[in-house]
């Protein structure tokens, strides 16, 4: 059997490595390359070494024969880019946090042997099976409608827009993590609970003492689920605001599509920004599951 | 190993196969840019492959999406063939694969050379379509009022209408008499949604800037290409008519930032206010509304008053952004087949019908006789504001405009203008500021 399976290895891999080539690896290295140059189409492209860069850490003034005036538009494509990291990061500590507190909390209600719990975790897992276009659009409508009474909409104050990205996030992930949890909560053996019964362990010491450390590994996926998820977010932002007002509710990912489109010959630009925004995420990313995996308990 | 390699062999022999499969007579890969006539196209298509045997292969662009989706499919092997640009800024993204038209049947056709995009001796871009755009207004409305008992002012006929502070008189009195006209405000909502404000950061702009760089004498379009730095000299004259149309509106001031250009048509179309800023392409968007409560002959245009002195002689806006490029990186059959689609479409009897009846355009080409123009109300306006008797049409010199950003930040400081985050002087700094950095590109 062994023998047969490293046999036909390669050709099992085959499809998938093929795929992944061309949909990830050929894409990502392109992209890496492009950051350095100049381009209109990605088929032609002329190199420039760190001029992106410059611009995006520096504002470009390190670039030879730069106008006055380009250093200004620089300086403002960068401060555009600061000012989105800045609020993307806002709202990542704010929907990690609440989504990962919501979600815990349903799942243990939901783990409580009540009745109808199944259609309980059926009507808060939906929200995720809806794309996030229409979510944003949907509670586009609904903020608008409420936000009417007071004569104002969503895009009247940059807050506005911050809450109602945290309460669409928070819809939509809560169920997803709720199930994670719900997982979680249900592998831990009963006999730990049989023996903190007989330690005289109240409700609170069971949580924080058994049920808590033995649901880590689960604490450890939804918290970079979210976290990822939460830097990554396009499509509810640009449907919800689309960085209206003025861009203060851009975020991350918005702001390099819109540098990407709005002017010609920013294309690299933007690229340096997504090479940028990818070495972000993957360094929180690592820091957040080496960070979770310490506290995880070995069974 | 043997196994491997003829499984690797079949795989190599499949692929070769597939793309001899692929290699086809010559085919046109038309790019369009107006979804609200991409139905027509494909008939044009059907049609033109029925003729001649050449294959049209029309593709549309979703809304707004035009640079995007020109960016993806040109970098392709099987690129378009026939892609359309907004004008001299246009052609710097894309001279690259512009070919030079000068002398192909296409160009010879259009009537006023002037229009075409060229540099240095190459036409690069041809207009296919002419639009004029105004004040729509909607006469049964304007009749009540001028037979009404109750106005205030002294006015009996549109035509006493020829600069701002009659207009400004006239669409306050309406809106003092709004539940006897039994409209909800006289203007349209000023659509401020993203992506929907164009009406005011592209077209109502244009006419502060044509007067600025019109007192620089010369062509308006040339002199804002070459403006490194803008006064916004007329900046007075944009906030008087923004404001009017937002002091006057059905929707509430704070409430603009949800409404899309639709909404404006649909509520032209239902009555439910007087007049509407957009051009003569907007004439579907009325006709074609359920409940549409405007009949044909009562759709009429008014140039936009500013308040600039001796603006009664001022037309409509006439202009185009929509010029027909050829690729200049495909096969030369390729190209030729593509120009020759183009003249067909443009001075063949089916073709012209088609421009005519279905496309509705007013095309500036030689090919169309008098009877050829279309026939929807606002392009007959846009015919009879452009032959009247000393009035000068603006022409649209937003074309010179820096780029899609500087029209977006322009847009982004009206809104916080609207909702009274940012006072007027902050709008003209934005204008006057982002006019600068993004012409230092």
């Amino acid at each position: 059997m062994q023998k047969t399976l490293r046999k036909y290895f390669p050709m099992f891999v085959l499809p998938t490595l093929i795929a992944f080539v061309i949909a990830f690896l050929i894409p990502f290295l392109m992209g890496i390359y492009l950051s350095f140059t100049e381009f209109t189409t990605v088929t032609n492209a002329k190199w420039v070494g760190w001029k992106n860069f410059d611009i995006l850490f520096f504002g470009g003034k390190h670039i030879e024969g730069v106008t006055s005036g380009q250093l200004l538009l620089y300086g403002k494509v960068s401060g555009e880019f600061l000012n989105a990291l800045w609020f993307t990061v806002k709202f990542t500590v704010v929907s990690v946090l609440t989504v990962n507190v919501f979600a815990f909390a349903l799942a243990l209600l939901l783990t409580k042997n009540a009745r109808g719990t199944n259609l309980y975790r059926t009507v808060f897992f939906m929200p995720n099976l809806i794309g996030g276009i229409v979510l944003g659009v949907l509670w586009q409508l609904l903020f608008n409608g409420i936000l009417s009474h007071w004569g104002k909409t969503l895009v009247s104050d940059a807050r506005f827009g911050f809450w109602g990205l945290v309460i669409l996030m928070n819809w939509q992930m809560i169920g997803y993590m709720m199930i994670i949890y719900i997982a979680g909560i249900q592998s831990i053996p009963g006999e730990l609970y049989d023996a903190a019964d007989v330690d005289g362990a109240s409700g609170w010491k069971r949580l924080t003492h058994v049920t808590l450390p033995m649901v880590m590994p689960s604490v450890t996926i939804c918290t970079f689920l979210t976290l990822t998820n939460s830097f990554k977010l396009f499509d509810q932002n640009l449907a919800l605001t689309a960085g209206a007002p003025s861009k203060k509710t851009a975020m991350l990912a918005l702001d390099i599509y819109e540098t990407f489109y709005d002017r010609s010959g920013f294309e690299g630009i933007a690229q340096a920004k997504a090479v940028l925004f990818f070495l972000l995420v993957a360094l929180i990313a690592f820091v957040q599951l080496y960070l979770t995996r310490r506290k995880e308990v070995d069974r | 190993m043997k196994k491997w390699l003829a499984l690797l062999l079949t795989l190599l022999l499949s692929l070769s196969a597939l793309c001899a499969v692929a290699e086809e007579p010559v085919e046109i890969y038309f790019l369009n840019f107006k979804p609200e006539i991409a139905s027509v196209y494909e008939q044009i298509a059907l049609d033109y492959e029925a003729e001649t045997g050449v294959h049209v292969n029309v593709v549309t662009a979703a809304s707004g999406t035009y640079e995007q989706t020109l960016r993806s499919e040109i970098a392709k092997a099987e690129a378009p063939t026939i892609f359309q640009i907004n004008g001299p800024v246009g052609l710097q993204s894309w001279k690259e694969y512009c070919l030079d038209l000068s002398g192909s049947a296409f160009y010879e056709m259009l009537s006023d050379k002037s229009l075409a995009v060229s540099e240095d001796g190459a036409v690069y871009a041809v207009p296919y379509v002419v639009e004029g755009y105004g004040i729509i207004y909607n006469d049964a409305i304007m009749e009540k009022y001028f037979a009404s008992a109750n106005k205030a002012t002294e006015y009996t006929s549109m035509d006493e209408i020829n600069n701002f502070a009659a207009l400004k008189a006239l669409v306050e009195d309406m809106t003092a008499l709004k539940d006897e006209l039994g409209i909800q405000g006289v203007f349209a909502s000023t659509s401020m949604a993203a992506g929907e404000q164009w009406r005011w950061q592209t077209h109502l702009l244009n006419l502060p800037f044509y007067y600025e760089f019109a007192d620089m004498g010369g062509d308006t379009i040339l002199n804002g290409l070459n403006a490194q730095e803008v006064q916004f000299s007329y900046g007075e004259n944009f906030k008087n008519i923004f404001d009017l149309y937002t002091e006057n509106s059905v929707t509430d001031k704070g409430l603009l930032s949800n409404k899309t250009v639709n909404d404006s048509m649909a509520e032209f179309a239902l009555g439910q206010c007087a007049m509407v800023q957009n051009g003569n392409w907007g004439a579907s968007q009325i006709l074609g509304v359920d409940g549409n409560t405007v009949a044909d002959e009562d759709i009429k245009f008014l140039p936009i008053y500013t308040g600039v002195e001796g603006e009664e002689s001022q037309g409509l806006c006439i202009g185009t952004e929509n010029y027909l490029c050829v690729n200049s990186q495909v096969s030369e059959e390729k190209q030729q087949a593509s120009i020759d689609f183009l003249v067909w479409l443009f001075s063949s009897e089916t073709g012209k019908a088609y421009v005519k009846n279905d496309l509705m355009f007013l095309s500036p080409f030689n090919t169309f006789e008098e009877d050829e123009k279309p026939e929807d109300p606002l392009s007959k306006e846009v015919l009879r504001w452009m032959e009247m008797d000393g009035v000068q049409s603006v022409p649209w010199t937003f074309a010179a405009f820096p780029s899609e950003a500087f029209k977006n930040y322009v847009g982004d400081a009206l809104l916080e203008y609207l909702q009274g985050s940012m006072d007027w002087e902050g709008v003209s700094q934005v204008v006057v500021e982002s006019w600068m950095m993004e012409r230092a590109l």
